[in-house]
C-alpha cells in the first residue's frame, strides 16, 4: 500500500460517494489508477463496505441503539472467536469488538424499541453457553458517529472576505 | 441665551483635524467588496485570505495551558527567548540561514506588524519602495505611511507573475531603497524559484537595495520547496525575512509573526515595537513554541489538503475554459476573465448579484490585477464545487449572450 492508497482511503472513509474522476484530479493521478486501486483494495478486503450515515432521530422511524458489555468464559482452543461469531451472526447486532478492560466483548445492537433490545439481550444473548454476564446501556443521543458530527452542521466562522 | 447656537459654533469640524496623509490613503479595494457581500445573506464566498483549518489542538492546548499557568504578563519586547531560539532553529533547518536569536529576531503582532516596522525603521522621506503587484494590500499603504514613495512593478501573466531582472532593473532609480518580495504570492499564487531569485541578486546589490521578503506562505508550496532569498550569497545582511504562524499553522487570529535580519535593522524595528506595541501576545507566543516544536505533521497534512483542492479548482477552471496559469504556492488561483470585456469589479459584482458567489476582483491587489479574479481554495471540496458550478453557469451564459 502506498501513500496514494492511504490518501484514497482517508477520503472515501469520510465520503464514499466521491466521484472517482474528482478524486483522481485531487490526487494528481489518472482516474483509471484510482479505479484499479479501489478494486484491488476491495478484493484484498481492505475496503469491506460502503455505508451511509443516517441520523434516524430525524426520521419518524423508531430505532434504539444499545451498547452491551458481555462477559464470557473463553473456550479452550477457540478463545473468543466462536462466541463472537455466534453473536455477530444476528442481523440486529451492528458491531462486536473484543476489548481490553472490564468486559470481554462490546456489542452494539439496534432494535425498534427499548423492550425489543432488552428482549434480545435476555433471550438470545445472555442465554448463550459461554456468556457469564451482560450490562446494557442505551444510547440516548448520538453526537458524533464514525467521524461525522450529527448535531449541527459545521459553520464557517470566518469573515466572508479577507485580504 | 440660546445654547444650541453656541454649541453649533463650538462644534469641532472633525474632518479638518485628521492626518492628511492617512485621509488620502486609498481605502482597501477588498473592503469595498466586503461591504457589498455582507449585504447578501446567502452568498457563497471564495474570498477568504485565511486557512479553513482551525489551529491544531496541541497548539491550542499549549496556549490554554499557558493561561492556566498564569502566563498573563508581558514577555520581553523582542519576544519569548524560547520562541526566538525555536525560530532560529527552524530557519537553520528549513533554509540553512543562521540568525542570532538574541539580536536578529523580533516577534511581532503578525507578519503585518513586521512589514510596517521594517518600513518605519528604514525609510527616510522620499525613499522609494519597489512593490511588485498584484500583491497583498498592505505594502503600498504602509510604505506611504512611512513617507516612502511606492514604485509599482506590474508583473505579467506570461512570466507566471514572477519578478524578472529586467522589470526590477527598469524600476530602479537612485532613490530606490527597498524591494518588497512577496512570494509565495497573495493573490496570484506564484512563487520564485532559486534560479529566479539568483537572477535578481546582482541587481539588488548593484542598486544597494534592501529586501523585505514576505514569506508568510513559505510552507505552502506544491511543486518544490520554498527558497528564501536570505539564503543566497550576499543577501542575508540586506534582507528582512518576514514570516509568521498565520498560514502554515492556521493561527491567523493569534496575531503572531516574526522578522529576521541583521542586528542593526532589527534593533531599530525593536525600538519602535517597544514603544508602540510593547510585546506580541504572550499566549500566542507560548502556543507558537509548541507549533514549531511539534507542528510539522500538521503542516504537512494541511499542505497536502490544499494541494488536492488546488488541483481540483484548476481542473474546474480548465473545464470552463477560463485561462489560468498554474499557481505553485499559497492558496489562491488567479484566472483571467478578460475575454468578457468587462472590468474585474463589474464581473465580480454581476456574478455576486446573479449567482450569489463572492470572488474578489484582481484589482483589489493592484491596477494590473484588472481582468483577473482571486479565487481562494481554502474551502471544502463541496463548497468549491458548488461555487465553481455557479461560476461555470455564469461564464456560459455570458458567452451565449455575446
Amino acid at each position: 500500500m502506498d501513500a496514494t492508497d492511504e490518501r484514497i482511503l482517508s477520503v472515501i472513509e469520510k465520503n464514499s460517494r466521491i466521484n472517482t474522476k474528482e478524486l483522481a484530479v485531487m490526487l494528481g493521478t489518472e482516474e483509471i489508477d484510482v479505479l484499479n486501486k479501489l478494486q484491488r483494495m476491495e478484493d484484498d478486503g481492505v475496503i469491506c463496505g460502503y455505508h451511509t450515515m443516517i441520523d434516524w432521530d430525524k426520521t419518524g422511524v423508531d430505532k434504539v441503539t444499545a451498547l452491551i458489555e458481555v462477559h464470557v468464559t473463553p473456550q479452550r482452543g477457540q478463545g473468543f472467536d466462536k462466541i463472537a461469531e455466534r453473536i455477530y451472526k444476528y442481523p440486529e447486532v451492528e458491531s462486536v469488538y473484543l476489548i481490553s478492560g472490564g468486559c470481554d466483548l462490546l456489542v452494539t445492537l439496534a432494535g425498534r424499541t427499548f423492550k425489543e433490545v432488552a428482549t434480545f439481550v435476555t433471550s438470545k444473548l445472555s442465554t448463550l453457553d459461554t456468556v457469564t454476564g451482560t450490562q446494557t446501556s442505551y444510547v440516548l443521543k448520538k453526537y458524533k458517529d464514525h467521524g461525522t458530527i450529527l448535531e449541527k452542521p459545521e459553520e464557517d466562522k470566518r469573515e466572508m472576505i479577507t485580504p | 441665551m440660546n445654547t444650541s447656537d453656541n454649541s453649533q459654533a463650538m462644534a469641532p469640524r472633525t474632518e479638518d483635524s485628521l492626518s492628511d496623509k492617512t485621509v488620502s490613503l486609498k481605502p482597501s479595494g477588498i473592503r469595498k467588496f466586503f461591504d457589498i457581500v455582507s449585504e447578501m445573506k446567502d452568498a457563497i464566498s471564495l474570498g477568504v485570505g485565511e486557512p479553513d483549518f482551525e489551529t491544531p489542538w496541541h497548539i491550542r492546548d499549549e496556549g490554554i495551558f499557558s493561561l492556566e499557568k498564569g502566563r498573563t504578563f508581558y514577555t520581553s519586547n523582542s519576544g519569548l527567548k524560547e520562541l526566538r531560539v525555536a525560530i532560529a532553529d527552524y530557519m537553520k533547518r528549513s533554509q540553512g540561514v543562521d540568525y542570532d536569536p538574541i539580536h536578529e529576531i523580533l516577534i511581532t503582532v503578525g507578519g503585518s506588524e513586521a512589514i510596517d516596522l521594517m518600513f518605519r525603521a528604514m525609510i527616510n522621506a522620499g525613499d522609494e519602495v519597489l512593490i511588485p503587484q498584484p500583491s497583498y494590500v498592505s505594502y503600498e499603504p504602509c510604505a506611504i505611511l512611512a513617507d516612502a514613495k511606492p514604485v509599482i512593478i506590474n508583473l505579467k501573466a506570461e512570466n507566471k507573475f514572477r519578478l524578472t531582472p529586467e522589470e526590477l532593473e527598469s524600476a530602479c532609480t537612485e532613490k530606490s531603497k527597498i524591494l518588497v518580495l512577496p512570494f509565495p504570492n497573495n493573490p496570484t499564487g506564484s512563487i520564485m524559484t532559486k534560479e529566479d531569485l539568483e537572477a535578481l541578486v546582482p541587481i539588488i546589490i548593484k542598486h544597494n537595495l534592501y529586501v523585505l521578503s514576505d514569506e508568510i506562505y513559505g510552507e505552502l508550496t506544491y511543486t518544490g520547496k520554498h527558497v528564501s532569498i536570505a539564503s543566497l550569497p550576499g543577501m542575508r545582511e540586506r534582507t528582512i525575512l518576514v514570516n509568521g504562524f498565520s498560514k502554515a499553522y492556521a493561527m491567523t487570529g493569534w496575531r503572531l509573526g516574526y522578522a529576521c535580519g541583521s542586528a542593526a535593522i532589527v534593533r531599530q524595528m525593536t525600538k519602535i515595537h517597544q514603544y508602540a506595541i510593547m510585546c506580541a501576545p504572550t499566549t500566542s507566543q507560548y502556543a507558537a513554541v509548541e507549533a514549531l516544536n511539534n507542528g510539522d505533521a500538521d503542516v504537512e497534512m494541511m499542505r497536502e489538503s490544499y494541494n488536492e483542492r488546488r488541483r481540483f479548482v484548476l481542473n474546474m477552471l480548465k473545464e470552463m475554459g477560463l485561462p489560468c496559469f498554474e499557481p505553485e504556492g499559497a492558496f489562491y488561483v488567479f484566472p483571467c476573465i478578460a475575454e468578457f470585456g468587462m472590468s474585474a469589479e463589474d464581473f465580480a459584482t454581476k456574478l455576486l448579484k446573479e449567482k450569489k458567489v463572492a470572488i474578489v476582483p484582481g484589482t483589489a491587489f493592484g491596477d494590473c490585477g484588472e481582468g483577473y479574479l482571486r479565487i481562494s481554495y481554502a474551502y471544502s471540496i463541496d463548497n468549491l464545487r458548488k461555487a465553481l458550478e455557479r461560476l461555470k453557469d455564469f461564464v456560459e451564459e455570458l458567452r451565449k449572450n455575446k
